[in-house]
């Protein structure tokens, strides 16, 4: 008996199981604090959606065996790029929103395929090497977005002329259009559907493409190499597809992201979003070798609810904004945890 | 100064050379290809930036006398086999703390600094005997893990200083702690200590004012690792580095060698963040120590290190070049695209993208240290079963 109960919270993960209890014990402080419980609900909500398809782009690259790609903001930009193409048109509705998440799409394909390459040639060094190429990148479209031939008023410095400024508002008509989608509110919690219906799909064709040939030869490659090879398989292949699509999938979701957060944060706001992303999956049960879509929605459920609640009843308790310090702890403690594990590796 | 010998021997081969010297030319140039590499941007910036040699110069020197013990912390667990040790950030921290505490204190001058740095230490030994355990149990990942790791204390030093500051420690003191009387300030001024060991001796040069103690410093630090490295410990730190396996068969107890290497490295680290910061004259809370990592382990690559090899020699070259090129791309940047921010922003993408670049290069289809551990756990194996028979 004991030793089943063992086996299962070994299963289940230590790190899984002390978030939770965090959680719950949050949500008791919150309903003793008598804090508004509805809303702090409906941002979890918001939250899991604006952030699920970035924790979701997680998973192909590590089934591909190219591990956690902490090389995420090189997606992230193009999908900047995709949103300040859309803004500069001023396009707007669901047009502008598809055109975004197609420029979007087509960079992160185009990225990451050189990124792929790139990959393939320093296996086990992916992490560091992805962590560094992502801020090279952030910091280098730095200089871009100075010198960027944007030209909408609304988006550049007022004086001078030039350069983009450093947070744009996306526009009316364009920012939260997926959260208003559908929406609803049951008992006082305001659904965004639009949001969690596009993180839905996303994972129903995540899940959909592992079922086929192709997902099922990528994940041969990741798991076993040596046994891909022999079964005719072309691991570098699969490993520059894992990438590319992790890559675009971080394109879309940050266009996502941007139009429920209202606006675009350039300059060196995405130099840490990686982190949050991989630590998520991870929170999910995800190691470096292993993470599956269920993984993603579950970390994603867990950490964004948890930060979300967190602030307002920390605040109840003490001063201060203690979110932010607690994204940084949690996140890279989960991710140091993961490292110093056995089946880290990679 | 190696590339003044470069030009001079590449001048030299207009003139009938053998073919082994040419050679030799050749690979030395192959070899400092990346100082070279950075010489001729930090010449070309010097000339567009079009800025007063004495100004560059005395800013040179002051950012040499912050910098330079910084970087040299980093050289030990390259030796051992650490790679580049991005949880100096940790020994940062401590000795922030120390100064912090220091001023608090308002403990003067040179006592303020000494008793700084003699916080800082033990606080900076648990830090580097924790972090080189972390970093055992991630062997053949260690930079990835020091990189996290660095992330990670750096927000339990913010929830220590932002949050317990005046709720768990009851510090009440106006100058460093914000109004509301929870959490330090962003920036504290050291009114007591500030250029403490910079004033201690100051000779000016060519109207070129030089911290003569700062200097002192870094240059007991070059001797100290000098002599370290002929002691039995500086013969294990190398052994541990080139293979772990050999190493631990030839009886050097791996684990505690590497933990002894990042002790080493944070400790130094602290030490420099304390001599970095008496010559600031102000922390930057929550910042100071956060840029630490990258500036110090771009500032040894410049100098043409790897992953796997850093000299001294390598270490004081690189942050010269690379605190040149750091002087001079605003102004630069501002003659060239009329944007000074232009200038920021490269420098900062350099920073990165050094670090990127040699990691590149360094991975590109090399045998990872994976195996190097690997190997010892197979060795340690048969040890046992040997003995066991």
């Amino acid at each position: 008996m004991i030793d089943s109960l063992k086996q299962v919270l070994c299963k289940f993960g230590l790190p899984r199981l002390t978030i939770m209890l965090f959680l719950v014990a949050l949500l008791v402080v919150a309903t003793i604090n008598h804090l508004p419980t509805s809303m702090l609900l409906g941002n979890s909500l918001v939250r899991i959606g604006m952030n699920g398809v970035m924790v979701l782009a997680m998973v192909p690259s590590v089934q591909s065996g190219a591990g956690l790609n902490f090389g995420l903001p090189i997606g992230i930009i193009a999908g900047l790029i995709g949103m300040l193409v859309v803004m500069e048109f001023r396009l707007t509705g669901f047009l502008g929103l598809a055109i975004a998440l197609l420029v979007a799409c087509v960079l992160g394909i185009a990225a990451g395929y050189l990124y792929g390459l790139v990959l393939n040639r320093v296996r086990g060094q992916e992490m560091m090497i992805g962590t560094y190429a992502g801020f090279s990148i952030v910091s280098g479209m730095c200089m871009f977005w100075l010198l960027a031939p944007f030209k909408n008023p609304e988006m550049i410095w007022v004086v001078g002329g030039k350069g983009l400024r450093m947070t744009l508002a996306v526009g009316d008509s364009l920012s939260g259009i997926l959260d208003r989608f559908w929406g609803f509110t049951l008992f006082g919690v305001k659904v965004p559907t639009g949001l969690l219906l596009v993180f839905a799909v996303a994972c129903l064709l995540m899940g959909v493409f592992f079922k086929t040939r192709l997902g099922i030869s990528m994940r041969i490659a990741g798991a076993n190499p040596a046994f891909a090879v022999s079964c005719g398989i072309n691991v570098d292949k699969m490993r520059i597809l894992g990438t590319v699509l992790s890559t675009a999938l971080g394109a879309m979701g940050m266009v996502i992201y941007c139009q429920s957060l209202g606006y675009v944060q350039l300059y060196t706001a995405p130099l840490m979003m990686a982190f949050p992303a991989v630590a998520a999956v991870l929170i999910g049960g995800a190691t470096a070798r292993k993470a599956d879509v269920l993984n993603a929605v579950l970390g994603t459920v867990l950490f964004q609810t948890l930060l979300t609640i967190a602030l307002p009843v920390t605040r109840s308790v003490i001063e201060g904004d203690i979110s932010e310090v607690a994204k940084t702890i949690i996140s890279n403690g989960m991710i140091l945890y993961a490292l110093t594990r056995k089946e880290g590796d990679g | 100064m190696k590339e003044g010998v470069q030009v001079k021997e590449g001048l030299r081969v207009k003139e009938p050379l053998r073919v082994k010297e040419q050679l030799h030319v050749k690979e030395l140039l192959r070899r400092n290809a990346v100082p070279a590499l950075f010489l001729c941007m930090c010449v070309l910036g010097v000339l567009i930036s079009g800025q007063n040699i004495r100004y560059i110069a005395q800013e040179l020197i002051s950012r040499l006398a912050r910098n330079w013990f910084l970087v040299l912390s980093l050289i030990i667990p390259v030796t051992a086999g650490l790679g580049l040790n991005f949880a100096i950030v940790l020994g940062a921290m401590a000795g922030q703390v120390g100064l912090i505490v220091a001023t608090h204190c308002k403990l003067p001058g040179l006592v303020g600094l000494i008793t700084a740095v003699v916080l800082s230490i033990p606080i900076a030994i648990l830090l580097g005997i924790s972090a080189g355990h972390v970093l055992n149990k991630a062997r053949g990942r260690e930079m990835i893990t020091s990189m996290m790791l660095g992330f990670f204390a750096n927000g339990l030093y913010l929830l220590v200083f932002l949050f317990m500051v005046g709720t768990v420690f009851p510090i009440d003191n106006p100058e460093i702690v914000l109004d509301t009387g929870v959490g330090l300030r962003g920036t504290i001024e050291l009114k007591y200590c500030k250029y403490a060991l910079d004033n201690l001796l100051r000779i000016k040069v060519l109207g070129i004012n030089i911290p003569v103690g700062s200097f002192a410093v870094v240059i007991a630090l070059c001797f100290g690792m000098r002599w370290l490295y002929k002691t039995k410990l500086g013969q294990e730190l190398r052994a541990v580095g080139q293979d772990m396996g050999v190493a631990s068969v030839a009886g050097i107890n791996v684990d505690r060698t590497r933990v002894i290497a990042m002790v080493l490295s944070t400790v130094l680290a602290a030490i420099g963040q304390v001599i970095f910061l008496q010559n600031m004259g102000t922390i930057n809370t929550f910042n100071s120590h956060q840029q630490i990592g990258t500036v110090a382990i771009a500032s040894l690559l410049v100098g043409g290190a790897s992953v796997t090899s850093a000299t001294v020699g390598q270490g004081l070259i690189g942050t010269l070049l690379f605190q040149l090129l750091f002087i001079v791309s605003p102004a630069a940047g501002q003659r060239l695209m009329g944007n000074a921010q232009i200038g920021e922003f490269f420098r900062v993408f350099i920073g990165y993208g050094i670090i990127a670049v040699a990691l590149l290069i360094h991975s590109w289809g090399r045998k990872s240290s994976l195996e190097s551990a690997s190997r010892q756990a197979m060795m340690k194996e048969e040890a046992k079963t040997t003995g066991s028979m």
